[in-house]
């Protein structure tokens, strides 16, 4: 059944048939649909792709293994996807492929969903010692990326930590880089959302 | 027409030279590139002291000069130098180089009086608005394409955002005629400056059916003239719409902006920008 289904998609030869195809895919809900749900990442059809990456998000941590080796280094359209939905999976496993993407993908559509998916990865599934070094981990990129040139990827920096402030031992860190960038930051829409972030 | 800097790409990436790397020899050498005899060096010059916001005396002067520049030709006429020159004195902002960007709209090539335009646009030099204004002479029935070439007969575009950033209210009855032009990108600049010159909420709605068009690029021009004139009751049209999250964004931040006071602390933030920024974090 999802063999056929699975054809289905490979032999789509419109963007709207790419689309009925993926949704019938997803609809299966079936773990062999995960490497050809990745696959319509790289196919350039943003309505499949969306509907792939909430089929992903639902099969949610069965799908994280794959969907970290399958990522795309050639094609950042398709990466972003990735990373979009292991932020949204939120397993801890990801964190070192978001620490990379957030800290040194070239493109910024990758850099923001990663540092947004750094802030709320489910921490308490991990053990004690390792929670402590990853939490610690996703601190450190943050607090690196908050410094970056384009405006947009201090603002996802701002959301990221706002999000890890929920970790009690890093709060005092995150308030004073926070504090930092209310008074230093050259822009007026990123200052608003440090303020948010302080505000909640 | 400026196009809208949301590019997927990071403008750092691939440069030859950054602030952080030498540069105080970066300066150096374009200042003294900017008197160069080889003109692909002139040229590079003169975008290098743009992009890096170079202002000191030095290079508003060389720059000033450079609009003058007779030696850098294309087989078309065109003036690469002129050009360049300036687009960067726009970002600079010193008004000494007005005079001569005024002049530059009477350059005859068309690239020359566009960028001149658009300089005047960001320095939001009133004293531009009648020099401005004559690049509309004729109106729309001469508003036509030029033959052979892919750019009408003036930098409509750049001319009519330029009088709306201005704020040239005196110009209004000549750009309204502008919102029936075949042209879909020249319409939007004519809703744009109208917006800004009316306040009428009728003309940010225009822009706000644009983003349905069906194509990308005009999607994207609307994204940008709504980031630019702060349309509040577009934003969730805007997340909506079908264009790279980058455009999305900077269009919303475009809306943020205009929603906020200088003094963040002292009010802190009102409701519609919260509104904003959730849509803004949904995009990341």
């Amino acid at each position: 059944m999802t063999d056929e289904l699975i054809s289905v998609v490979a032999l789509a030869d419109t963007p709207a048939r790419m689309v009925t195809a993926v949704q019938n895919l997803a609809a299966a809900k079936d773990t062999a649909a995960i490497p050809t749900l990745i696959a319509v990442f790289g196919y350039n059809n943003p309505a499949a792709a969306a509907v792939a990456v909430a089929a992903l998000t639902e099969l949610g941590e069965k799908a994280v293994p794959q969907l970290i080796a399958q990522i795309d280094d050639y094609n950042y359209g398709a990466r972003a996807y990735s990373i979009r939905t292991l932020a949204a999976i939120a397993d801890p496993r990801a964190i070192d492929v978001l620490i990379t993407a957030a800290a040194t993908d070239f493109a910024p559509t990758v850099r923001r969903a990663a540092a947004k998916g750094l802030g709320k990865l489910h921490w308490h599934k991990l053990g004690f010692a390792e929670r402590q070094t990853a939490s610690q981990q996703a601190l450190e990129t943050l607090l690196f990326i908050s410094q970056d040139s384009d405006w947009s990827i201090r603002y996802a920096a701002v959301v990221g930590l706002q999000s890890l402030a929920k970790i009690g031992d890093l709060q005092q860190p995150i308030r004073d880089r926070l504090k930092e960038m209310l008074a230093t930051d050259a822009e007026k829409a990123v200052r608003a959302r440090v303020h948010l972030a302080q505000s909640q | 027409m400026i196009e809208p800097s949301g590019s997927e790409y990071s403008a750092e990436n691939g440069l030859h030279l950054t602030p952080e790397l030498g540069f105080a020899e970066g300066v150096r050498d374009a200042l003294a590139n900017l008197q160069s005899s080889d003109l692909s060096l002139r040229y590079y010059a003169a975008w290098w002291l743009g992009k890096f916001r170079v202002s000191c005396p030095e290079a508003i002067d060389g720059l000033i000069a450079a609009l003058e520049d007779e030696s850098d030709r294309t087989e078309l006429g065109g003036y690469p130098l002129r050009r360049n020159a300036a687009r960067a004195l726009g970002k600079l902002g010193n008004t000494k180089a007005v005079p001569g960007l005024i002049k530059c709209l009477e350059c005859p090539d068309f690239y020359v009086r566009e960028a001149a335009a658009q300089s005047l646009e960001m320095l939001r030099e009133k004293t531009a608005v009648s020099a401005l204004i004559k690049l509309l002479d004729g109106g729309v029935s001469q508003a036509v394409q030029v033959p052979g070439r892919p750019h009408l007969t003036q930098p409509y575009e750049a001319v009519v955002e330029a009088l709306g950033a201005i704020g040239a209210t005196e110009a209004i009855s000549l750009i309204q005629p502008f919102l029936e032009h075949p042209v879909p990108r020249l319409q939007c600049a004519a809703a744009r400056a109208m917006y800004q010159l009316t306040q009428d909420p009728a003309y940010g709605e225009r822009l706000v059916k644009m983003l349905d068009n069906n194509d990308l690029k005009l999607r994207r021009v609307a994204l940008g003239d709504l980031g630019a004139i702060g349309y509040l009751a577009a934003a969730e049209a805007i997340a909506d719409t079908k264009a790279e999250n980058s455009f999305k964004l900077l269009a919303l931040k475009g809306l943020l902006e205009h929603q906020l006071t200088d003094e963040l602390d002292a009010i802190g933030v009102c409701d519609h920008a919260i509104r904003i920024m959730n849509l803004m974090d949904s995009l990341l």
